[in-house]
């Protein structure tokens, strides 16, 4: 989106009004950056000389992301535990699909745990998709302990050697103590088996200040190693996912970019900057 | 965040409290304070601008009245709190019943944005109305979407209409259309249906959702998002209405901490109301919608109403009255119902974050922190690496058990044998008060430290203590027990 790109154009062209100014102001906050950060572009931009402000900009922006490893960590020789968490709705279970083929699709041997048992039919959403895809996915009972399906589930991708172990959990609000410590249990028994290399916070692009608070709590339970950001395909401009690493220092690792099993890449910093910049 | 946005009203109010007599300088720097306030509560820029220029122009009008009261600061936050509450009621209404049966309400929205829970929400609140609702499953895109409007249907006994599977398979129009039939047919007076999510920006599905509502041509074309959405709300709401169009507004997920401003900005841009508010994952969590509510959390003054709700349903829920039932009949108060009782509290929500919800919780702030979320957790995970059987009949608990549990749940033995003594006594205090002292209240709730507040009709020897929590200490209870190891 052309975020800055009007702003700079102007200030290659000379002075700017205070209407500019608002208008850029405008454009930070509507691409959910939030109050402080975008203050303290504003004040950079304006304290800039017009030659260089695109890359003092681009440098700022830069300099808020993580600078923790944006790859999975895969550890050759064992199975690689991801725990995928986030509140409801965001696109956990069409995120675990899209992990599904893309490590399928590097030739790598999966098995999934159907470990959202609470909302209805979530079992037969994943299953869907497993068979979809031809991917095992390990399921219990609806409504029955979440911890004991990952538990089955960690069970049989050691059994088989799988390389990728992927473990689907029901969407909860950081803010509800019972459900976040559930997901600690669920983190609990499947270290009983074989540790757990990723947690991935899934995080849908039109989140708002929410996310920071989200990202925050999820952490403090579990641990969140890195961030799934969804929904990229709309209008939303995901301006929270630099919100959150800033704050938390949690690296984005994928991005969502619509409804099939196709849609997922590997963030790219440079050019979700780029995005925002021009 | 929370703390942040109080402190910085607390501070703002505070410093024209120092001051007595307000100028028109002292309004102009609370306004930038409000709409400072409205920016982080995700409220579009405009409209947080231009309501704080309302807020000044009102507040000058009124400079001489508010001066001469008592309290200055307090006349300028009525102000503020009475207008973003008119903002939020205006044109508020109830939902239009059809004069010719059935009403047809459909609904649409961001994929997520919680459509197919709030159908079956809905469905249950018109029911309880007496109403003969009937659900449609439009919604053939989102894998199993069907399987779970079917599921949420038959939880609430309401009839759900779904000829086709879904999964990408057959076509949302006509099933609307057959469902619209169908409900003429077996006189049901209202047809609630359900839609597929789509984004704004997806010309192809907004085509789809008009087809849809052209087929059905609804009563109230409702408009589901979530309260956690950021500034991307005006450019969906807009797109949705001037793509499918919709008559009133649906705010789904009010039970987290997110503050909603989105719901002002649609407000202000498309001036549809917002009829109902859903405020849980249980299907009876839903509400009308509120706007005195929804103002005092824009402002980050805390939702105390649907916090004492919210309290109220997860303690004198099911579990409560199936306790007195049980103790009614002379059986045993076991560690299984103390489970239950634990999971009640916890149901409510963190403790602690309730209480940070309350206004003006930044002055008890450090009672609040001291108050332990986690002996609630530790005592929870011990009961849960019981077996049923141990739940039911403590006096299996021999050594070799407690000292399985204790492993299981991560904590010491002395811990398990702790929770098992107090709740030894507490049930045979149970028993004592049976035998002459009638029904005693809630047990399980623990007190509150510093705070004063007793447990609620917990037996003395149950109620848990309270540590104060160390700073360094890890809120993860799994991090945490390592740390104590
Ligand atoms: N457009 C779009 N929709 C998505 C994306 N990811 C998920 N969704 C949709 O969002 C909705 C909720 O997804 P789901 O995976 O069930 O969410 P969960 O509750 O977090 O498991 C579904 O309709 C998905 O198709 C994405 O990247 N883009
Ligand atoms: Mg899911």
């Amino acid at each position: 989106m052309a975020l800055f790109s009007k702003i700079l154009n102007r200030f290659r062209g000379g002075s700017l009004t205070s209407a500019d100014w608002d208008e850029f102001e405008s454009n930070l906050i509507e691409a959910d950056l939030g109050g402080r950060l975008t203050q303290e572009i504003i004040s950079l931009a304006k304290s800039a000389r017009p030659d260089d402000i695109e890359a003092e900009l681009t440098q700022l922006l830069s300099a808020k992301l993580s600078t923790a490893d944006r790859r999975i960590s895969l550890t050759p020789g064992r199975t690689t535990s991801i725990l995928v968490v986030g509140v409801n709705g965001t696109g956990k279970t069409t995120s675990v699909a899209k992990m599904m083929k893309y490590f399928k699709d590097q030739k790598l041997a999966v098995v999934v745990a159907a470990a959202d048992t609470f909302r209805a039919a979530a079992i037969d959403q994943i299953q869907t998709w497993g068979e979809r895809i031809g991917v095992p996915v390990v399921v219990g009972k609806s409504e029955g302990d979440p911890a004991a399906v990952a538990f089955d589930g960690i069970k049989r991708a050691l059994a088989e050697q799988a390389d990728i172990f992927i473990v689907d959990t029901a969407g909860r609000l950081h803010t509800k103590s019972g459900l976040m410590d559930e997901l600690a249990k669920i983190r609990r028994v499947v270290e009983k088996a074989s540790p757990i290399d990723e947690v991935l916070l899934v995080v849908d692009a039109t989140t708002g200040q929410n996310g920071i608070a989200q990202a925050k709590l999820f952490t403090e339970s579990v641990q969140v190693t890195g961030l799934i950001l969804t929904k990229m395909d709309g209008s939303a401009k995901g301006g929270i996912a630099l919100a959150i690493e800033d704050e938390t220092g949690i690296p984005v690792k994928f991005i969502g970019l619509g409804e099939s099993a196709a849609d997922l890449r590997l963030f790219d910093a440079q050019s979700y900057i780029q995005g925002l910049l021009l | 965040m929370f703390d942040n946005l109080s402190a910085k009203f607390a501070s703002a109010f505070s410093s024209l409290r120092a001051k007595g007599r307000l100028k028109s300088g002292d309004i102009s720097e609370i306004a930038d304070q409000i709409k400072a306030a409205l920016i982080e509560s995700d409220v579009a820029l405009d409209v947080a601008a231009s309501f704080a220029e309302r807020i000044t122009e009102r507040s000058l009008d009124r400079l001489e009245e508010v001066n001469r009261g008592t309290n200055p600061s307090q006349a300028i936050f009525t102000i503020v709190n009475e207008e973003l509450t008119a903002i939020l009621g205006g044109n508020s209404r109830r939902i239009t019943l059809a004069k010719k049966p059935p009403t047809v309400i459909m609904l649409t929205g961001l994929q997520g944005a919680g459509k197919t829970s709030l159908a079956g929400k809905l469905a249950l609140h018109l029911k309880k109305e007496g109403n003969t609702p009937l659900l449609v499953a439009s919604d053939l895109q989102r894998p199993n979407a069907v399987t779970q409007l079917q599921t949420v249907g038959e939880s609430i006994n309401v009839p759900v209409f779904a000829p086709e599977p879904g999964n990408g398979v057959g076509d949302p129009v006509a099933v609307a259309k057959a469902g619209l039939k169908f409900a003429q047919e077996k006189f049901h007076n209202i047809v609630i249906v359900d839609t597929a999510g789509r984004l704004g920006v997806d010309q192809e599905l907004m085509r789809e959702a008009i087809r849809i509502r052209d087929a059905v041509s609804p009563d109230e074309l409702l408009f589901v998002v979530d309260a956690m959405v950021g500034q991307d709300a005006v450019r969906t709401a807009t797109a949705f209405q001037e793509g499918v169009g919709f008559d009133g507004v649906v705010l789904t997920k009010l039970d987290g901490d997110a503050r909603g401003g989105a719901a002002l900005s649609i407000l202000e841009k498309t001036g549809k109301p917002i009829l109902f508010a859903s405020t849980g994952e249980k299907v009876e969590d839903f509400d009308i919608f509120y706007p005195d509510r929804m103002a005092s959390r824009i402002l980050g003054m805390g939702d105390i109403q649907t916090l004492a709700e919210q309290a109220k349903r997860a303690m004198d829920g099911a579990t409560t009255s199936r306790l007195e039932e049980k103790f009614a009949k002379g059986e045993d108060f076991t560690l299984t119902d103390f489970l239950a009782q634990l999971q009640a509290m916890k149901n409510m929500g963190s403790m602690s974050k309730m209480l940070a919800m309350l206004p003006g919780a930044g002055a008890i702030k450090k009672q609040i922190e001291n108050f332990d979320d986690n002996e609630l957790i530790r005592t929870q995970a011990i009961v849960e690496s019981m077996t049923p059987a141990e739940r039911n009949d403590p006096k299996l608990l021999n050594g070799s058990r407690r000292a399985r549990i204790a492993k299981g749940s991560g904590r010491q033995v002395s811990e398990v044998n702790n929770l098992v003594d107090r709740f030894s006594a507490a049930q045979k205090m149970m028993k004592q008060m049976r035998s002459g002292k009638g029904i005693p209240g809630l047990p399980g709730m623990p007190a509150m430290g510093g705070m004063g507040g007793p447990g609620m009709g917990l037996p003395a020897p149950m109620q848990q203590k309270v540590t104060p929590k160390k700073k360094s200490k890890s809120g993860n209870p799994a991090k945490r027990a390592a740390e104590e190891a």
